[in-house]
């Protein structure tokens, strides 16, 4: 049976096993370089992740602080009469002011002068500020009140050194003579950067306006959206996922369904976005703009994401479990709920919070129901009472900030970034932390 | 269905082979009449054109490292780089688009554009097929990563005993053995990730421009299926007209190609991984 | 019952290829095989047996030091091919290996055609100059594989659509076109029907002309029919090693005996 034809073959010739003959050193040369491959591959990746995470924090920090000047102010009552007498009242306030800021400044023996223009350069109209305050505050008359006023948005980029002295062309923003002035404004210590409080808590401010855009308005339209996406996706996602996974005949049908959940989750997002569009503003005639719209597109886009992880946690759950309950005789029913489930929450609540976050940073349907270039007047009151009064969200609000043609909106929407990013985060860590102190094997 | 209906809707007031032939995108802005050209065609070229960027990144990089990881590293290096690269992963997708516009785009302006470090004037502007297509490349690598570590794993070890059994090294076995089985499952991923790309908004919104173009400059903006579906629906146009109801064709058109591909893709994965169960 | 006479052969007639003294191996805390010491005869088939789980796979991989890609896995001792420790600091696995081949119990077969499948050591070893000489090696590793004439119409079909016996002999095919010194076969016939196995067993009997051939086996009659020498492992001890011949008939320990007539194992 053996058909073999044996013919010595000429055996290379022979080297000692301590020694690499040519041809194994060059296919370990190959091998080396085939390692160096991965590691560049790794490094390139990295590296990636590295720039991104510099370019947010270094063009996303100074979104947190804000130049400021600020003064400590007097003013007297006659000198308030004789200033609400006036046909320019905010003009004798804005006076009042120079008045004051020139004395501080020759109280610390800088000589400078400026005119009233330069000062409107680099603070704006101050004189509105002034009189809103003490007409609403009249009991603060003749008492120093200490007055923070935010420099212009050119002013601020002068002191985070996105304009810079040689750069910038004289026009009627700012002129180089004034950053003379800021210089000894800034030695005096009358100006300097502090934290900007309103960009974590305020709304945007319209297109002329970057230096007082603040992303708290979207955080809370973000926060109703959520809402709305937990509490529809999840019931609806857990019931889906019961029935799939326990009372579900295997059949054609199941079968079909579980693929299409699957398809669904790689559907484009901007696909949800025009569904929505068509279905619940055109068709429904829901109102544009509303955190309800968005958090009904994102909960269809979640819904996937928490069926598939609930399903694995309810799969990863024994049988032995429902065997014992159901030897116990409980009913079916009773079985799922009373022991199946508790036992998957960890996994649930986990897969639940990594779709949320997901749907935290999704934007492009956002776009599509109009939560774009909404700018929210009368914060907060007017708007923080409901889901379907018009609202932006944190992505939405970021992407308009990007759209603007003004570049000193691009650091608030790098600021914005990094604040979305440190809820991201933390949704991840709970979720890590989740998943740690619940596992568990069987 | 509400999709279908306001697509229908289009091809009533547009014709289809205009749509599905013209070479040509130049919507007249409403309210101004005149007639407009739809054509879906440089839009889908200017989509393919990004996403194939997107895979020449993603796809080398994503796969060796996902072997790299999974046959080489060892458990230290393992649990400590797959995180990392899976936080790119879990950034949304406007962060990248932002960095496509304020990061990326002056870059590769400083480099290939008038007056750069290479002396070329390739490159005009920041938003750029090249733009474009490398933060999305960057986006997509988790992504290839995850799905090819996946499926490198399925492939059963008794396989690479054997090509270790004869005396080859370990690339030579990855390389003849590992990826040759594993092939298929990483087509899967590739037209998975070729889905993502297709179907992705924010990142050419910022990055890749707004001139619909039939061109194969990478360094020339151009625009794309999802692009536009936003800016013909975020105006302040009437629902009614073939200017905006032409986005709802585009979405059709979009939701199909990428529902083909996962759902070929899917197929060719699900069939690998029964292989080797 | 002469021990005189079986240690006078071994050392007068074989030369020893593989020598192996005190060796250990570790899975991690596991001590999978202790102290065992064992001289591997050159053109003789070796046979290792005894109940599973006692380190008989182990040492095998030790031999061409496959157990180098089991991170758990730590080996003490000395092993030496030819003389050479093969466990030396400079010594290169992949060189060993493809001077000690192995077969393993499941059939492997690569997701290629049958020709790349035997082609694939020649090629990575560089054994061709052309393609001629690359066809010769093939045909040649097949006919000894004695599966020849059941694939030369189909040899670029893929070798996973073969029958799993066919798949067995592809994969010693596949390990003899290397032309290997030692051939290390684990358990090569428990998943073949009868006639393939002795289809197997002839060509084992054939390939001892010129290599040393060591072969795992669960099966008694196969170990008697095809080896030279034996040798008997228990929870890791070698218990007793010797002339096939004289360890089927007279056992000198309790433990192999009670393990041959079938009482533990
Ligand atoms: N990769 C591994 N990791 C940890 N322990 C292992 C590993 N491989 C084998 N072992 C342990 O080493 C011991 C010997 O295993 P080995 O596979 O050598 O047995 P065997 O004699 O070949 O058994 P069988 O006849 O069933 O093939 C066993 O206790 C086994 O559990
Ligand atoms: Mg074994």
């Amino acid at each position: 049976m053996t058909d073999a034809t044996i013919t010595p073959v000429p055996s290379p010739p022979k080297t000692p096993l301590t020694e690499a003959d040519p041809r194994t050193k060059k296919r370990n040369a190959a091998e080396k370089r085939f390692q160096y491959y991965g590691i560049a591959a790794i490094a390139v990746g990295l590296f990636f992740l590295i720039v991104l995470m510099v370019s947010i924090v270094r063009s996303g920090l100074p979104a947190f602080t804000q130049a400021v000047v600020s003064v400590d102010f007097t003013l007297t009552e006659e000198q308030y009469d004789e200033a609400e007498a006036q046909l320019f009242k905010t003009a004798a306030y804005q006076s009042y002011f120079n008045a004051v800021l020139r004395e501080e400044l020759r109280e610390r023996g800088l000589d400078v002068d400026f005119d009233e223009a330069a000062i409107e350069r680099i603070l704006g109209k101050t004189g509105g500020t002034l009189r809103e305050f003490f007409r609403a505050n009249e009991d603060q008359l003749g008492q120093p009140v200490s007055f923070e006023l935010s420099a212009s948005s050119r002013v601020d980029g002068y002191f985070k050194g996105r304009v810079t002295r040689e750069a910038l062309q004289d026009s009627r923003f700012l002129q180089q003579s004034d950053l003379d002035l800021v210089d000894a404004l800034a030695d005096a210590g009358i100006v300097f950067s502090a934290l900007n409080w309103n960009f974590i808590t305020g709304a945007d401010s319209g297109v002329d306006n970057p230096g007082g855009a603040g992303i708290g308005a979207s955080v809370v339209g973000s926060f109703f959206m959520m809402l709305v996406v937990l509490f529809l996706s999840l019931p609806i996602g857990v019931a889906a996922s019961i029935y799939l996974e326990e009372f579900a005949p295997q059949n054609k049908f199941t079968d079909l369904i579980e693929v299409n959940i699957s398809n669904l989750a790689a559907v484009p997002s901007i696909v949800f976005g025009i569904l929505g569009l068509a279905v619940f503003i055109q068709f429904m005639h829901l109102p544009q703009s509303a955190p309800l719209v968005g958090g009904l597109v994102l909960a269809l886009m979640t819904l996937p994401t928490i069926i598939i992880s609930t399903r694995a946690s309810l799969k990863a759950v024994p049988p032995s479990i429902r065997e014992a309950a159901l030897g116990v005789g409980a009913s079916k029913m009773q079985a799922v709920f009373h022991h199946v489930l508790p036992l998957a929450m960890p996994g649930i609540l986990t897969g639940t919070i990594i779709g949320l976050a997901q749907a935290l940073g999704e934007t492009a349907p956002l776009l599509l129901i109009g939560m774009v270039g909404f700018v929210a007047r009368g914060y907060p009151d007017g708007f923080v009472a409901g889901f379907t009064d018009p609202n932006s969200a944190m992505p939405a609000q970021i992407y308009t900030w990007a759209a603007r043609a003004d570049v000193s909106f691009y650091e608030k929407a790098w600021g914005g970034i990094i604040i979305l990013l440190v809820f991201l985060l933390t949704m991840n860590a709970i979720a890590i932390i989740l998943r740690r102190r619940f596992e568990r094997r069987w | 269905m509400a999709l279908i209906f306001n697509t229908v809707e289009f091809f009533n007031l547009y014709p289809a082979s205009e749509f599905f032939t013209s070479l040509s995108w130049a919507p007249s802005f409403s309210g101004r009449g005149g007639s407009s050209e739809l054509g879906l065609l440089p839009l889908l070229w200017g989509t393919l054109y990004i996403s194939i960027v997107a895979l020449i990144v993603a796809v080398p990089i994503g796969l060796f490292s996902a072997i790299y990881l999974s046959e080489y590293a060892s458990s230290n290096v393992r649990s400590f780089a797959k995180p990392l690269l899976g936080i790119l992963a879990g950034i949304p997708t406007i962060v990248y688009g932002l960095f496509a516009l304020l990061t990326v785009g002056p870059l590769l302006v400083s480099v290939f554009g008038d007056g750069g470090w290479l002396g070329v004037s390739w490159q005009g502007g920041g938003r750029a097929v090249m733009t474009a297509g490398l933060v999305m490349g960057i986006m997509l690598i988790p992504f290839v990563s995850s799905l090819s570590d996946d499926i490198i794993n399925a492939v059963p070890q008794s396989m690479r005993d054997g090509s270790y059994g004869l005396g080859a090294t370990k690339s030579e076995t990855i390389r003849q053995v590992v990826l040759p089985a594993a092939l298929p499952g990483i087509a899967g991923a590739i037209l998975l990730a070729a889905s993502r790309a297709i179907g992705e908004t924010m990142i050419v919104v910022l990055g890749a421009g707004a001139a619909a173009r039939l061109s194969l400059n990478p360094f020339e903006a151009m625009t794309t299926v999802t692009a536009k579906i936003v800016s013909q629906l975020t105006g302040d146009s009437d629902f009614a007209s073939p200017e905006a109801l032409v986005a709802f064709a585009l979405g059709m058109s979009l939701f199909v190609i990428t529902l083909t591909l996962n759902v070929i893709a899917l197929y060719i994965v699900r069939k690998y991984r029964e292989q080797y169960d | 019952m002469d021990d005189q006479r079986i240690i006078e052969r071994t050392t007068v007639m074989k030369d020893i290829k593989i020598a192996a003294t005190n060796v250990n191996v570790f899975y991690g805390d596991t001590h999978a095989i202790k102290d065992v010491s064992v001289g591997i005869e050159d053109k003789a088939v070796t046979a290792f047996i005894g109940p599973s789980g006692c380190g008989k796979s182990t040492f095998l991989r030790c031999l061409n030091r496959m157990n180098d890609t089991i991170d758990i896995a730590r080996i003490e001792g000395k092993i030496e091919l030819d003389g050479e420790d093969i466990y030396d600091k400079r010594v290169d696995p992949v060189q060993l290996r493809a001077k000690v081949g192995m077969v393993f119990q499941k059939p492997n077969p690569f997701p290629k055609s049958i020709y790349d499948n035997v082609a694939y050591g020649p090629r990575i070893h560089g054994l061709s100059r052309n393609k001629a000489e690359l066809d010769e090696i093939v045909e040649k590793s097949l006919r000894r594989g004695a599966i020849w004439n059941e694939v030369k119409d189909r040899l670029d079909q893929p070798g996973t659509g073969l029958s799993g016996g066919q798949q067995q002999r592809l994969c010693i095919a596949r390990a003899v076109a290397t032309e290997p010194e030692v051939l290390l076969m684990d358990e090569p016939c428990s998943a073949l029907d009868p006639i393939a196995t002795a289809q197997i067993e002839e060509l084992i009997d054939d390939l001892k002309q010129r290599y040393s051939v060591v072969i795992v086996t669960h099966s008694m009659q196969q170990a008697a029919r095809v080896s030279q020498k034996t040798a008997f492992f228990h929870l890791g001890d070698l218990v007793e090693y010797g002339e096939t011949g004289h360890i089927f008939t007279n056992p000198e320990d309790s433990r192999t005996e009670s393990y041959i007539t079938g009482r533990i194992g």
